[in-house]
């Protein structure tokens, strides 16, 4: 009995779960990197200064939007579940997973335009 | 997971909600100005008020982020709960290390 | 030659935790469950299959089983509804041991029913006055929508962490001790509020909703877990639990 067998995952609440725990994890990859780079400053602001222009690139920016989409999409999905498990219920779970997805897509989206 | 660590960790979360979003402002402000490590760091050297907040952010994340890959760790990998509870601790302390160092980079 | 229209296509899980998936057909009728098609196969064309049933019609849930990927009550799931191009695959419960074919060990359910402690624990004796609990009451209500479970292992079938954590309770328990934790004549409550405060308990729970998706009675374990977190979160904060 495999995994492929088990339909009930087509479901959109299961796959917020996934992106949540999957935009978490990439969060946590990436942050010792970012703290290494702004700790760059330590030695003055040329070695700083020399990493911004090097993320000048298109597919940096890129990546920059596309961070900015997992930071978002994973702190609305964890205020949807702090909604869950501190208010009363409510009902229409699956639109508001698709809202919280829609709204940190389109603030990345944003962001990409700016920096273009 | 058990109940302390829930609250742990839902707690940094609800601290961090303001604090992403200034993050994000901060973000989008950065990058339309365009801004060099010069006008970056003019701006933050010597503030208080930013070294209180992306410190306060730090700490948060450090510990959020340490649960969170503990709670992974435990479902998805092979490591019983000592081990992955040694690899969070280590890697919660090295985000704690490297954030207050690079909050202390832009900020003194 | 037999119309292939008129046939469905049924693949059975034979074996315990090993074993493969057996094709047999099956004739197709206008009004058939999944269950009249496993008891067809048995009676007719394979008496060694081993599967379990008892009401047939809905109210001991019994009879549930992994239909299309799906767990669900066999006797209340027309096949009409879920065959794809005339095929069912049907094997039994996930997350639970197999004992044989479509029959799974439910012990591991019942001994966490028991761990979250989803017994009632009386707090007075036959020469004690009847407690007056109000219907209307907000925990009476809240215990109320939770109170209809029969326990057919739907839920913790379909639950991820249940399959990823072999600690987790599950929703069906935890549901229980919410509907427990509610009920003013039960005197339990440190105990349970302890047992579903500890590592395995109500906070393992992401909110994935397939408990509540699923659930035949439409009940929500979701709902009940997340009322055990904030019960057990302000215990805990007013050092009523230790953890």
């Amino acid at each position: 009995m495999t995994a492929r067998r088990l339909a009930y995952r087509n479901s959109i609440l299961w796959t917020a779960a996934l992106v949540h725990r999957l935009s978490g994890l990439a969060l946590a990859v990436f942050l010792p990197l970012h703290f290494l780079a702004l700790g760059l400053a330590i030695r003055g602001e040329a070695q700083l200064e020399s990493f911004l222009r090097w993320s000048d690139q298109p597919l940096v920016k890129l990546a920059e939007s596309g961070l900015v989409f997992l930071l978002v999409v994973h702190m609305l999905g964890g205020l949807r579940l702090l909604l869950i498990e501190n208010l009363d219920w409510r009902d229409g779970q699956k639109e508001l997973a698709a809202a919280a997805a829609g709204i940190s897509a389109v603030v990345a989206l944003i962001l990409l335009v700016r920096m273009s | 997971m058990n109940v302390r660590l829930y609250v742990w960790q839902r707690a940094t979360a609800a601290l961090m909600l303001p604090l992403v979003l200034l993050h994000v402002a901060v973000i989008f402000y950065a990058t339309r100005r365009g801004m060099t490590a010069a006008d970056i760091l003019a701006r933050t050297r010597g503030s208080i008020v930013w070294a209180a907040l992306y410190g306060t952010f730090v700490v948060a994340a450090a510990i959020h982020a340490a649960i969170g890959v503990h709670n992974v760790l435990t479902e998805w990998s092979p490591l019983g709960e000592r081990r992955a509870s040694m690899f969070a601790m280590a890697f919660g302390a090295t985000l704690l290390l490297l954030g207050l160092r690079a909050v202390a980079a832009v900020v003194l | 030659m037999s119309d292939a229209r008129s046939e469905l296509t049924v693949s059975l899980w034979r074996g315990a935790q090993q074993g493969r998936y057996q094709t047999y057909r099956v004739p197709l009728r206008e009004n058939q469950t999944v269950l009249d098609v496993v008891t067809f196969v048995q009676r007719h064309l394979d008496p060694t299959l081993s599967y379990r049933f008892a009401c047939r019609v809905g109210v001991c849930g019994s009879c549930a089983m992994t239909v299309n990927g799906r767990p669900r009550w066999t006797c209340r799931t027309h096949v009409s509804s879920v065959a794809k191009a005339d095929r069912l695959e049907i094997g039994p419960l996930e997350n639970l041991p197999v004992i044989k074919d479509l029959a799974t060990d439910m012990r591991p359910f019942f001994d966490k029913w028991h761990q979250a402690k989803g017994a009632f624990v009386p707090s007075k004796t036959r020469h004690d006055a009847i407690d007056a609990i109000r219907p209307d009451s907000p925990a009476r209500i809240a215990a109320d929508a939770a109170i209809e479970c029969i326990n057919c292992g739907i839920c913790y079938a379909a639950c991820d962490t249940v399959r990823w954590n072999s600690d987790y309770l599950g929703p069906a328990a935890l549901n229980r001790a919410w509907t427990l934790v509610n009920d003013a004549r039960d005197a339990g409550n440190a105990q349970r509020l302890a047992a579903v405060a500890a590592s395995g308990g109500c906070h393992a729970c992401h909110s994935h909703q397939s408990c509540q998706e699923l659930c035949p009675q439409a009940l929500n374990p979701t709902a009940s877990i997340a009322g055990l977190k904030r019960r057990t979160a302000v215990a805990y904060l007013k050092g009523e639990i230790k953890a």
